[in-house]
């Protein structure tokens, strides 16, 4: 799995670089204090459009390297499902999308990011419907692991904090929103964000408890 | 080349020789170790049965800690012995997550450690710590390639069994039942 530690490489210092870009659209008398720095800047400024790309594919690789590195551990039926990847995936897309609605001040691009959230955050809920039926019919093991979030220790925050406050909750806002009505600007996003964080936390400690039989 | 081990679970009286004998020739912190005896007790009152298993690190020939481990640092050398090069691990547990047996714990000093069928004595024609002082002699070590080792003659002989083998991780630790 040492792919992954190598995506995140790239992905981390391509990242610090796109922001350095942009770094005047928040400080507009930013100045480089080296002229190494600035040659830099206009280096990566030509080649930006490919800085993007990069980006892109490495940002997706990055969504489903956690999931698909859960997914890799037999020893843990609640993880060990080729799920786990696209869910992963689509909860890190709805967070980007989320945060971009957060932070921009353009109301076109706001109202077409709240609109793709509202698509990945129905298909997550579907990837999670897709998932328990998948474990309910498998193995007794994945059967326990499911359990884990049908009745056992996990359930409440699980369906509260992520299905419905990081899901349903926002994903109803989003529609509200897109029919004219007022809501609190900043609300869906902030809880599209808290509903991510969660799915990751509950799922890394739930999936530690989920083990063989024998 | 295919080292192995079995076990005689008929034969150990769970003395835990094993353990010591391990701890001591491979440097155990105290408070850990890489084999255990597991004493599975089935039945009622008067009607009991008693299993005891020394177990250890399966050496899996498909290892979950190997595919997970993000640096390289767990890995496969010669006859299928999974080992962790302390240099390189970053201690971050993906391994011990990813083992189904539960073989490999933290060392105090920063990387996971566990079981390596003592390689160092094996490669010096030795058997393993364990296997050499275990006082019934109930367990074989030897390489599942040579027809004629004392473990394949004695996994020819007798029923064994591997553990959880449905999580696919192809264990070549074996049990005499
Ligand atoms: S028993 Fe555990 S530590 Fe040993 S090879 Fe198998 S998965 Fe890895
Ligand atoms: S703890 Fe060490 S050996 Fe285990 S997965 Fe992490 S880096 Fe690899």
């Amino acid at each position: 799995m040492s792919w992954g530690a190598w995506t995140l490489l790239v992905i981390t210092v391509s990242a610090f670089i796109w922001c350095a870009l942009h770094i005047r659209e928040f400080f507009p008398n930013w100045d480089w204090k080296y002229k190494w720095l600035k040659d830099l800047e206009i280096f990566f400024n030509r080649y930006k459009k490919q800085l993007a790309w990069v980006m892109l594919i490495f940002a997706i690789i990055t969504g489903v390297y956690t999931g698909i590195l859960l997914s890799a551990f037999n020893a843990r039926p609640l993880w060990n499902t080729s799920v786990l990847g696209p869910l992963f995936l689509a909860s890190g897309l709805s967070a980007g999308a989320a945060a971009i609605v957060l932070s921009s001040k353009d109301k076109k691009e706001r109202i077409l990011f709240t609109k793709i959230d509202l698509v990945i955050l129905a298909t997550e809920l579907f990837l999670i419907v897709h998932m328990f039926m998948g474990f309910m019919a498998s193995t007794q093991v994945q059967i326990e692991a499911a359990q884990l979030f049908l009745g056992g220790p996990y359930t409440m925050a699980f369906w509260i904090f992520v299905v419905m406050l990081g899901i349903i909750i926002p994903g109803v806002l989003d529609l509200m929103e897109l029919r004219g009505k007022h809501i609190p600007a900043a609300l869906p996003g902030i809880l599209v964000l808290m509903g991510s964080f969660f799915f990751r936390f509950i799922f890394v400690f739930a999936g530690q408890v989920s083990r063989w039989l024998y | 080349m295919r080292y192995a081990m079995a076990v005689d679970t008929k034969k150990c009286v769970g003395c835990s020789d094993c353990v010591v004998a391990c701890q001591t020739e491979n440097n155990v912190p105290i408070g850990f170790c890489r084999d255990w005896v597991v004493e599975v007790i089935d039945g009622t009152y008067p009607q009991l049965e008693v299993e005891l298993r020394s177990e250890r690190c399966n050496h899996c020939e498909n290892a979950p800690c190997v595919r997970c481990c993000p640096t390289g640092a767990s890995h496969i050398v010669e006859g299928g012995i999974v080992m962790v090069k302390p240099n390189k691990c970053i201690g971050c547990g993906a391994c011990i997550a990813s083992c189904p047996y539960d073989a490999r714990y933290p060392h105090p000093k920063g990387y996971v450690d566990k079981c390596t069928f003592c390689f160092h004595r094996v490669k010096q024609g030795m058997k393993p710590a364990c296997v050499a002082v275990c006082p019934t002699k109930c367990m074989y070590f030897g390489d599942l390639d040579d027809p004629n080792s004392d473990l394949s003659v004695m996994l020819k002989r007798r029923k064994h069994k591997t553990l959880i083998p449905e999580a696919g991780t192809l264990p070549q630790l074996y049990f005499l039942i």
